[in-house]
């Protein structure tokens, strides 16, 4: 195993006087893909959220390549795309615009490539369409477009499967699988089945109301 | 094919905060011309609350050149704040606000950049209404000018405090009635020394001391307003 | 230093402290403030100029004085809030900020009743006046924003920074307030501008303000007490305490 990317030492995380998960220890590794899993309200969303660095209500240590995340914020940001339930794809932009505004702020990007990420999401003739008038799926891939361009090694995305077809699930999944193969690690939260090869398994169950720490 | 063993490949570009605040500043200001009615919103309003004066209060010439830059100022004021909400609100439904939270750049800088897109499609617009009120309401052409200059270097005063409490009172019911109980006590300073200068212009005192005071005000809110805008943002994201 | 703060800032071990001094707290500062108030209202001289009515002072500068101090010390606690994350500083904040409401509104009020007999009216636009409710719109703001977040933590860390914007605020909401004042009203009659006050009268208000103080930090220290069970109601030794019937 190559060493890890991302660790987290001890995890505890507490909401609305629920515990939603303590103890938590697990490494994400380049190459591989992690599905976090649990049934609703256990804490997936919550997990990816800290894991960006979005919620700090939590206690326990992120370790970014071994060392204090805190120290290493504007690095592990460089490295980091997270794609929440809302991406961040404003209905008055064009899809173009959306992710030119997306990208611009990371690395420039060509045009051209852009365009091929939303060839390749199935949104040919849609570059100049404002979101608003695109279907849920649609936008959507609109956002994941953004994967094919991004050189961020660390992806964490928040129920990714959402509104996408078969078509679009299948062409998501092998996607994950290039990023893992190319030496990429992603941390995926999905209800959709999701059973890639050599994929690692982050498991959260709700733990019984009314239990708090000491 | 999963047995592959490659090394990371880490992204070491950068993207200078410079460029990514332009960024930020160009798709806000793209967003806004897209949606004309939300540019009208805060004028109209702005043009309606002055009218309401002379028909509440007194249409009399003496009343309203005493008065005039205070109605004005007030007015300004209650339109920036009204426009306030829309200043994190759209983001932070559709996800943009995460997205330039986890930006590399500095969040206050991003923040700033925001603000002035903000600024530039409120604030500026009233400054230029301004005369066109200020002489319906009769006052002099002197006073005019200094008003334009105090609501010049004040309004962007109003837009970075009221950021602070727009990111406050992110993503909470009630935030709009809540966001004016909190700012509008921080607001009172720019809104005495914007009217206070406009008067003593209007006595022929110089006003350039008062000037400088307020362009204080202006460097000391560029300063620490953006700081606390981004603490606030971080606070509600947090949350959410 | 990580581990003294955590000490410091852990509630249980608060709560235990604090019971011992708190009588203390109490019966000192009810002796001084009911010392000065009586010694003030009863005994003290009358005003040259203001005859009797002056005497409201007694309760219209302690609280004035102390509505201003406790938004400082809200402002130091919301420092602490923000960098050491330190669980008392939030409860202190959450305790102080309605009773500082209190206290500016009790000023606001007694400045009033001593506005009747010396301007002859109820209100007048005084710089300190308005400064004071300028101030009470701080507090109040302090207060809705604390009880609209839910999340303690959250709640916590923007009332922190709402109190330290506040409080740049403060000093500059005072100087524009006095100059407007000059503006508008010159040379207008001065609370609690007096040339020079006799020791029969400044003691008896050194005494209540010194009171006020004490019972302050006592009331805060119940606030903080009460919040405290709340917040821990399901850790063992909140239920320990309560099943022994709080002792």
């Amino acid at each position: 195993m190559s060493s890890p990317m991302l660790q987290a030492v001890d995890l505890q995380c507490e909401r609305d006087d629920r515990i939603l998960f303590r103890g938590l220890d697990f490494s994400i590794v380049p190459g591989t893909v992690t599905r976090v899993e649990g049934p609703n309200g256990a804490g997936k969303t919550t997990l990816l959220r800290i894991l960006a660095g979005l919620n700090d209500h939590f206690s326990g240590e992120l370790l970014w390549l071994g060392e204090r995340w805190q120290s290493q914020r504007e690095a592990f940001l460089r490295n980091l795309l997270y794609l929440g339930h809302r991406p961040g794809i404003k209905p008055l932009l064009t899809p173009l615009e959306n992710l030119r505004a997306l990208t611009a702020v990371r690395r420039p990007v060509s045009d051209q490539a852009m365009k091929q990420a939303l060839d390749g999401t199935g949104l040919q003739g849609y570059y100049d369409v404002p979101c608003r008038n695109l279907s849920a799926g649609q936008q959507r891939r609109v956002a994941l477009a953004r994967l094919l361009i991004a050189d961020e090694p660390l992806w964490l995305l928040d129920e990714p499967f959402t509104a996408l077809d078969r078509h679009g699930v299948a062409g998501l999944e092998q996607l994950l699988l290039d990023h893992a193969a190319s030496g990429g690690a992603a941390v995926v939260t999905t209800h959709h089945e999701l059973d890639l090869p050599g994929m690692a398994r982050i498991t959260l169950g709700a733990s019984p109301a009314g239990e708090a720490p000491s | 094919m999963t047995a592959r063993q490659p090394g990371v490949a880490l992204v070491t570009a950068q993207v200078g905060t410079a460029s990514a605040m332009w960024t930020v500043v160009r798709r806000d200001l793209k967003s806004s011309f897209r949606q004309r009615q939300d540019l009208l919103n805060p004028l109209l309003f702005f043009f309606m609350v002055v009218t309401l004066f002379p028909l509440g209060v007194s249409p009399e010439v003496s009343f309203l050149q005493r008065s005039g830059s205070g109605i004005l100022w007030v007015a300004a004021l209650l339109a920036t704040l009204l426009s306030l909400d829309h200043l994190f609100r759209h983001d932070f439904d559709d996800g943009t606000l995460e997205q330039m939270v986890l930006q590399p750049q500095p969040l206050f800088l991003l923040v700033l950049a925001k603000t002035l897109a903000h600024w530039l499609v409120t604030g500026l617009p009233l400054i230029l209404l301004a005369p066109v009120l200020g002489i319906m309401l009769h006052l002099e052409g002197n006073s005019i000018a200094v008003l334009c200059l105090t609501l010049l270097i004040g309004t962007p005063v109003l837009s970075l405090i009221g950021a602070i409490g727009a990111a406050l009172t992110l993503g909470l019911r009630a935030g709009g009635v809540l966001l004016s109980l909190l700012i509008i006590p921080l607001y009172i300073p720019v809104l005495i020394f914007g009217t206070g200068t406009v008067a003593a212009a209007a006595d022929g005192t110089p006003v350039g001391g008062y000037l400088a005071l307020m362009a204080a005000f202006l460097v000391l809110a560029i300063t620490l307003a953006p700081f606390a805008a981004a603490a606030a943002l971080r606070i509600s994201l947090s949350n959410s | 230093m990580w581990q003294f703060f955590h000490k410091l800032g852990s509630p249980k071990w608060f709560y235990g402290i604090a019971n011992r001094f708190m009588p203390w707290l109490f019966w000192l500062g009810l002796a001084l403030l009911l010392g000065g108030l009586v010694w003030g209202l009863a005994f003290a001289p009358k005003d040259y100029l203001q005859g009797n009515s002056y005497r409201i002072i007694f309760i219209h500068v302690p609280s004035a004085f102390l509505a201003q101090s406790v938004y400082v010390m809200m402002a130091v606690a919301g420092v602490v809030t923000l960098v050491w994350r330190m669980k008392l500083a939030d409860l202190f904040v959450k305790a102080a900020a309605p009773v500082g409401a209190v206290l500016t509104f009790l000023a606001l009020f007694t400045g009033a009743v001593w506005g009747k007999p010396t301007w002859g009216t109820w209100w007048i636009w005084d710089a300190r006046l308005t400064s004071m409710l300028i101030l009470l719109f701080l507090y109040l703001g302090v207060v809705f924003l604390g009880s609209a977040i839910s999340d303690e933590k959250s709640s916590a860390r923007a009332v922190a920074v709402l109190v330290l914007v506040g409080v740049v605020n403060i000093p500059i909401i005072k100087y524009s307030v006095e100059w407007w004042n000059t503006l508008h009203q010159p040379a207008t009659f001065k609370l609690t501008e007096k040339p020079s006050m006799p020791a029969e009268m400044w003691v008896p208000l050194l005494l209540s303000v010194l009171g006020l103080y004490l019972l302050f930090g006592w009331l805060a220290c119940l606030r903080m007490q009460t919040e405290i069970l709340i917040r821990e109601r399901r850790t063992r030794w909140v239920k320990d305490f309560v099943s022994t019937g709080g002792h």
